[in-house]
Order: structure tokens, then C-alpha cells, then sequence
């Protein structure tokens, strides 16, 4: 069983696009959504939630306003800013800024702090027409994001062996940050999608150095790769240099937008040239493994 | 003033609208700029700001004093992060689990627990003309990018009208880019994933009690689906700006909207005058 992931660096490159083609394209796989911030594959592949998991992150710190004392110990220890004195001697917690760590709660000399169990969010198992879906969804304003990505690709990674499939495809966040870095372990191939701008291409490259990081194995393709041609042959010249592969390059279409409007994936949308591009992609994908 | 632009969905069109927004206002108030998306800062290809300055940027982890040190277990009991393991005569440190909470070090029963910079990323600030600039950049491999965020915004310039540009997602990177925001500018493209992505930005800052304003990037004129959301969330959507290969195109060259097409230039201005009045 391997595992697949695909990032960008840059937001809004196409990394969803192509996940949901890959959706139809490959048999015998798992697919999931990392991107749990702003998840959007879900839109693409119509899941029905078969079943709904609560994922609860650090618990968060409350003041008892019966047993607090308005000391103020509590607020220089708070590294996130996240206590302030409202009034005098009125200390409260912003549930956003707070970080779970519990330093509040342990210094407190009146044990007025305790900390709440919070709903960070949920994970679902559903099925779609093209095989079984894991997807998450983060609440408003949490955190831990990357904990979320991790339980995300976990089940999906056992429900593919219960399952006997072959592989796990995920759909991964922009960034390179820490949902970035949970979506990139342990997988066998990163598929980096970049688009010939100066912002996509500094991005894939410094996707790409975090997961040679993190020691996983990378390939790149290049969407909308038309509209700068010679920054795309900047893309091939530094990804030669470096023996990473570049599997395709999809040209500028305005029917991707169309097929997203309508909710469908793009190779089942529309049959041109550019769905040609992405299953050939897609099957050199596939080689590499 | 402080205008924050985010979006949910990467690639709509935030740094666009940012420098955009900062070099028309040059002109006629004092900007700055903070790029807070320190995973893939981008505004510098269209800013081209002259970089002055360079700081290294630490977070605190905790280092052991083996000359005091029992091995109790404190520190790890402490820990909610998991980056302190202690085993029978030594304390492993993961760097890259640490909050920098500082829980360990104040809790130590044997004050045992020193605690050391480690690198997390760097801030370089400078100016782009008249219009101070800084961004921060996070190290390859490291995980932690609201501490960059934080210290970007020491940086913040109080009687200047300050352009932040946040980075893609909903989650805490973001929240720390917007926090304090006299008003943030959702950037969004009318399509199911743009409104999506919309609507969690939306409830994420209405949680923060920062005013928002929306902005239709590459509309081709059928808005509906995001101009219906906004009027039932009672949110303005304070620009449009239409789908175009040039606009595209000039992008890919590392252009601003500005340079390739002047006529931006009273749109934007628009843009803020509707800002001041909005948050009058």
C-alpha cells in the first residue's frame, strides 16, 4: 500500500483539480483531504457521510470568575497573549490566542483555572462514486490543524489496508507549515503542482525542499503552463538539475472553470486536450510508484 | 488603520489585491507593508522592496541542566505538546513539537530547565519606495509560523495605514495575521470552492469581531452565488475585478495590475474610500 499526497506551496494552483481527476482515473484507493482549514475536494466528489468522528484538540483554559481572586498571576505567565484583565481585577481567556498548554492552570494559586475539553472539529468516512473518502473538518478559529491532518490520514490509511487497496491518495494544503509537514510524512511520493508564476515557482521550490526535508521522494507538473512559457522551461531547467521528475504540464483552460462551477471532476467534465494532459499525468504518476 | 487581506482558499488573489491597494494608497498616506504569509511570502516579486535589514527569529525551547536535573518527570508531565521525553537518565528535547509555552522551565521543581533560542525563520524588512516593508520567512522544515507572524507584526508602524497580507487557510496562522484588524478584505472567485472557503472565513472573523469586506476576484459577471451569501451575512462586497488572461498573464511576469493596466488605479482608490466609509 503507498500513499500519495499532493501539495503546491502556492494556494489555488490546482492541487484539488487534479486530486478529484486522480479520484476517477486510479482504482483501488482511499482518498482523502488534507486541507482541513479549507477543505473543498468534498465539492468535487459529492461525498455520503457514512460516518461522522467529533476531533477534539487541547483542551483550553476557562477562569472561574467564583474562585478567581484577580491576582494576575496568571496573565505574564500566558506566552500567547491570550489573558487579559477586561476590568479591574477581571481576568478572562480569548479562546482563539489560547494554546492548551496549561501553564495557567498549574501556576494559579487559587485554582481558579481549569481547562475545558474543546470540540476542535470532525472527520468523516464517506463513500463517493469513485470509492471511500476520509475528510475533516476543522472548527471556526481552532488550531491544530496538523493533528487533525494526522487522525485524517490514519483512518484513511487503515480503511485502504482493511480494505486491501493499493493506495492512498491525498489532497494536501497550500503552505509549508505544520498541516503541510503532517500531510508529507510517511507518504511515498509528493506530486508538487506549481503554475509558471514568480510566486508559484519559489513556492514549489520551497515545498519541495521541505519534503527532501523530511526525506519524501518528490515529482512536479505544471499547471496552466501556457500562459508563461519560458518560466515553465525555468521550472524544467531547475527540476532536471535536481533529477525531479516533471510528469506534465496542463495548459490554460477555461472549461476547468466551468467544470468546477457544475460540481464535476474535469475528466469527466470535458474530453480535449487537457483532460489528455491529466491522464497522462495521472499514469506517470502512477509509474513512479 | 489596519486592513488585513485574506481569502480561506489559496491563489484567489490576496497579494494582488494587497500591493495593488498599497501602491495606489502611497501616493496619498503614509503604508506599510507586512507580508504575513511566512510559509511563501510572495508581495516582494511585485513590491521589489530594497531589504535593509535582516533579523533571525527565535522561539524559546527548553535546554536541561544535567548538573541538576533528577529525571523526575515533571517537565514531560507538564508538556502538552509532547516535546520533552524523559527516560532514565536523560531528557529528549523535540524542538519541532514546542509551543514555547515555557511551562516546562517555570515548573521545574529542581530548576533544571533552562531555556535556549531555536531558530524558527528570519524577518527581512526594508522599504518599496515610500512604503515601509517587511515580511517573515519560515525555515524549511519547521512546523510553528504564528511566532514568525507575531514578531512580523512587532514591526507594525502606529500611525501608518497598514496593508497585511495573511497567508491561505482559516486556522491559526491566519487568526494571528488578522488579529487586531481594523477591517479584513476577503479576496474570493465565484466558484462553488471560493465560496466554500468564504463562508468558513467569514464565521472565523466574525468570531474575531472584525468588520469584513469582500472582493470578487475573476468574475466573468455570473456573482450570484457569492453576492446572495454576502447580503444574507449582511457583508459588502466592495470590488469586483473581472476574469482576465491578461491580468493572468501580467501576474506570471511579476507585474501589478497597475503597471499593465492604469485604469486600476481610480478602482482601487475606490476600493479604500469605500473602506473609510464603511468603518466610519
Amino acid at each position: 500500500m503507498k500513499q500519495i499526497v499532493i501539495i503546491s506551496g502556492k494556494g489555488g494552483t490546482g492541487k484539488t483539480l487534479l486530486s478529484a481527476c486522480f479520484a476517477v482515473l486510479v482504482d483501488n484507493k482511499v482518498m482523502a483531504d488534507c486541507d482541513v482549514d479549507a477543505a473543498n475536494l468534498h465539492l468535487l466528489l459529492h461525498p455520503e457521510i457514512q460516518e461522522t468522528h467529533s476531533f477534539f484538540g487541547l483542551d483550553k483554559a476557562k477562569i472561574d470568575p467564583e474562585k478567581c481572586t484577580g491576582c494576575g498571576e496568571c496573565e505574564p505567565v500566558c506566552r500567547f497573549d491570550a489573558i487579559s484583565e477586561v476590568q479591574e481585577g477581571d481576568f478572562v481567556v480569548d479562546r482563539v490566542s489560547c494554546e492548551g498548554c496549561t501553564v495557567c492552570s498549574l501556576i494559579c494559586p487559587a485554582e481558579a483555572i481549569h481547562m475545558e475539553e474543546t470540540k476542535a472539529g470532525e472527520w468523516y468516512v464517506s463513500r463517493t462514486p469513485y470509492g471511500l473518502f476520509v475528510h475533516a473538518k476543522l472548527g471556526i478559529g481552532e488550531e491544530n490543524s496538523g493533528m487533525l491532518v494526522t487522525e485524517v490520514k490514519k483512518n484513511a490509511k487503515d480503511l485502504a489496508e482493511k480494505n486491501g487497496e493499493d493506495l492512498v491518495i491525498l489532497d494536501g494544503p497550500p503552505g509549508t507549515g505544520c498541516p503541510v509537514i503532517a500531510s508529507l510524512s510517511g507518504t511515498d511520493l509528493a506530486l508538487v503542482v506549481t503554475e509558471p508564476t514568480p510566486s508559484g515557482i519559489h513556492d514549489m521550490k520551497r515545498v519541495i525542499q521541505v519534503a527532501h526535508h523530511f526525506g519524501i521522494k518528490t515529482a512536479c507538473c505544471v499547471n496552466k503552463y501556457d500562459l508563461n512559457l519560458s518560466n515553465t522551461d525555468q521550472v524544467q531547467d531547475w527540476c532536471d538539475k535536481r533529477s525531479i521528475p516533471l510528469l506534465g504540464k496542463i495548459p490554460y483552460d477555461e472549461s476547468v472553470t466551468a467544470s468546477l462551477m457544475q460540481g464535476v471532476p474535469f475528466v469527466e467534465h470535458t474530453q480535449n486536450s487537457t483532460a489528455d494532459a491529466i491522464k497522462t499525468l495521472c499514469e506517470q504518476m502512477l509509474n513512479l510508484l | 488603520m489596519i486592513i488585513s487581506i485574506a481569502s480561506g482558499k489559496g491563489g484567489t488573489g490576496k497579494t494582488t489585491v494587497a500591493v495593488n491597494l498599497a501602491l495606489v494608497l502611497e501616493d496619498v498616506r503614509s503604508v506599510q507593508f507586512l507580508d504575513c504569509d511566512v510559509e511563501e511570502p510572495n508581495a516582494h516579486f511585485f513590491l521589489k522592496p530594497h531589504i535593509a535589514q535582516n533579523q533571525t527569529i527565535y522561539l524559546p525551547i527548553p535546554e536541561i541542566r544535567k548538573d541538576r536535573c533528577t529525571y523526575c518527570g515533571k517537565c514531560a508531565e507538564v508538556c502538552v505538546y509532547n516535546a520533552l521525553a524523559v527516560l532514565k537518565d536523560t531528557v529528549l528535547v523535540f524542538p519541532e513539537l514546542c509551543h514555547g509555552c515555557g511551562g516546562c522551565s517555570l515548573l521545574c521543581p529542581e530548576n533544571a530547565i533552562q531555556e535556549k533560542g531555536h531558530r524558527i525563520g528570519t524577518i527581512e524588512s526594508g522599504a518599496a519606495g515610500s512604503i515601509p516593508f517587511a515580511h517573515g520567512k519560515l525555515d524549511i522544515g519547521q512546523a510553528m509560523s504564528p511566532p514568525l507572524i507575531r514578531a512580523v507584526k512587532k514591526t507594525l508602524r502606529p500611525n501608518y495605514t497598514v496593508i497585511i497580507d495573511a497567508p491561505a487557510g482559516t486556522s491559526c496562522p491566519v487568526v494571528e495575521s488578522v488579529k487586531g484588524s481594523t477591517l479584513s478584505l476577503l479576496v474570493t472567485e465565484p466558484t462553488p470552492f471560493g465560496l466554500n472557503d468564504l463562508q468558513i472565513t467569514v464565521e472565523t472573523l466574525k468570531e474575531l469581531e472584525i468588520p469584513l469586506g469582500v472582493i470578487i476576484n475573476r468574475s466573468d459577471g455570473r456573482d450570484k452565488l457569492i453576492r446572495d451569501y454576502c447580503q444574507q451575512e449582511n457583508v459588502p462586497v466592495l470590488m469586483t475585478i473581472p476574469l482576465d488572461r491578461a491580468i493572468a498573464v501580467a501576474y506570471s511576469e511579476g507585474k501589478t495590475i497597475l503597471e499593465t493596466q492604469p485604469a486600476y488605479k481610480e478602482k482601487f482608490l475606490n476600493l479604500f474610500e469605500q473602506i473609510k466609509n464603511f468603518i466610519k
